[in-house]
């Protein structure tokens, strides 16, 4: 069986390029897993995220990755989510009412205000809540509807701020969620994979 | 809080970055990845991929540009020109997109916006409108400006971001390559009657063009022969942008 050192989870999600691009220019040879084998075998696991809530979830149950997921991040093995990778951790989402997601975090993903732009498209500030963590203070890139207000109180969060104040990213040990876009956010995203990637 | 963003637009065709004055009349304007590669160093929040002649020219977008230019760039790339349907928004995003642009199709066929938006998300979906001035209102015009299709521009925002669009690229295409400033009552116009983020296009010659579309609402300027050649660098714009109390990232 070969190893598979980085697994990018294929939800059948649209910016599967940017992802894997950004950690080949890493030097890092990203492999697509699409069953719950390969999910369990990758030694880190990539679940990245552009798409609908609902249907990235039908598509991880269909998988069989759900339970996978879900016991991956349980026992703490090294995981990077991001943007809609990053909701689904959540218990539902606004966005797609009565679908149960893998309820890691206890909250349910909202919509942004309408006093503000919907989508968030752009750069925001994000500031860690602890200074050692993987996420350091800097610009991200975020392309978002949708938010989570709070996070687990075993992970460290990050926030944001967008007419409400929101969670930016969530991490723990080599567990690292991201609201944000780290393949799309230049240097500091760059920098930002090469200390999750370390600390795996 | 959000920043502003500042986009360089790279209109391509045959490989090759080119930029024309009113749609018309196209110049060579350098290789798309090493400029691709030079506004990102210099700042860039974002990089805006058009295929001008795919359209009128009935192809699909050169993905082998799309392809090059991810390889080298760590910031989102907005990708239009030939997108016709869902197969050709697939390839232009697994070639390397983070967006796709869309214009004339969408236009023609208004469900290709809602079928994008549900299958990537609004986020993944800019509608990109081009504008011609008529008396006191603007149309839309589309085939890159070839036809005048005598729709109210903001009626057509207004739709396309209820049928699921998550950004609007909006061009004059009066002032595209003209250098004269932008359209700004087109842009307050427009911005103030959708809900979504506005990218104001077509016109910019200095960063002070870029802070008057700001302040009539735009949300990212966009500019294509202003950073081509070498008015002016995106960090000296950037600066400028600061300065004058606008929130960028540096």
């Amino acid at each position: 069986m070969t190893a598979i050192p980085l697994g990018v989870l294929d939800t059948g999600s649209a910016n599967l390029a940017s992802v894997l691009a950004a950690f080949r220019r890493m030097g890092v040879s990203p492999c697509l897993v699409r069953d719950a084998d390969a999910l369990r075998r990758a030694d880190r696991l990539v679940l990245p995220g552009v798409g609908a809530f609902g249907a990235v979830m039908a598509n991880l149950r269909t998988l069989g990755a759900a339970d996978a997921l879900t016991e991956r991040i349980t026992n703490g093995r090294p995981l990077l989510a991001i943007c809609l990778g990053f909701q689904v951790l959540g218990v539902a989402s606004a966005e797609a009412p009565g679908v149960a997601g893998l309820g890691i975090f206890g909250g349910v993903t909202q919509r942004y205000p309408a006093s503000v732009r919907v989508p968030q498209l752009g750069w925001n500030s994000v500031t860690p809540t602890r200074a050692d963590g993987v996420v350091q203070p800097g610009h991200a890139f975020f392309a978002n509807s949708y938010y989570l207000d709070a996070a687990d109180d075993a992970w460290s969060a990050s926030y944001a701020e967008h007419g409400v104040r929101f969670v930016a990213a969530a991490e723990r040990g080599s567990q690292l969620a991201c609201q944000f876009h780290p393949e799309l956010s230049g240097r500091w995203g760059a920098a930002l994979l090469q200390r999750w990637w370390d600390r795996c | 809080m959000l920043t502003c963003r500042v986009i360089p637009c790279l209109d391509t065709t045959d490989g090759r970055v080119v930029k024309g004055v009113r749609f018309q009349h196209l110049r060579d304007a350098g290789a798309p990845v090493e400029l691709a590669a030079r506004y990102e160093g210099e700042g860039a929040d974002e990089l805006v991929l058009l295929d001008v002649t795919a359209t009128t020219s009935s192809r699909g977008h050169a993905l082998d540009t799309v392809r090059a230019i991810r390889r080298v760039l760590a910031i989102p790339l907005t990708v239009g020109g030939g997108i016709r349907g869902v197969a050709d928004a697939v390839a232009v995003l697994e070639a390397g997109a983070d967006k796709v642009a869309v214009n004339t199709a969408a236009y023609r066929d208004p469900a290709l916006i809602t079928a994008l938006a549900e299958r990537f998300g609004a986020q993944c979906v800019t509608l990109s409108i081009d504008a011609a001035a008529a008396g006191d209102d603007w149309m839309v015009v589309v085939r890159a400006g070839t036809e005048n299709t005598l729709r109210s521009v903001v009626d057509w925002a207004r739709t396309g971001e209820a049928l699921g669009a998550g950004e609007i690229l909006l061009t004059s295409m009066d002032r595209d390559g003209t250098r004269s400033g932008y359209h700004l009552a087109l842009l307050q116009s427009v911005a103030s009657q959708v809900g979504l983020p506005v990218v104001a296009s077509g016109g910019a010659r200095t960063p002070q063009d870029m802070i008057a579309a700001i302040a009539a609402g735009a949300d990212a300027v966009l500019a294509a022969s202003m950073f081509h050649d070498g008015d002016t660098t995106i960090a000296e714009t950037k600066q400028a942008l600061r300065s004058a109390g606008v929130a960028v990232r540096l």
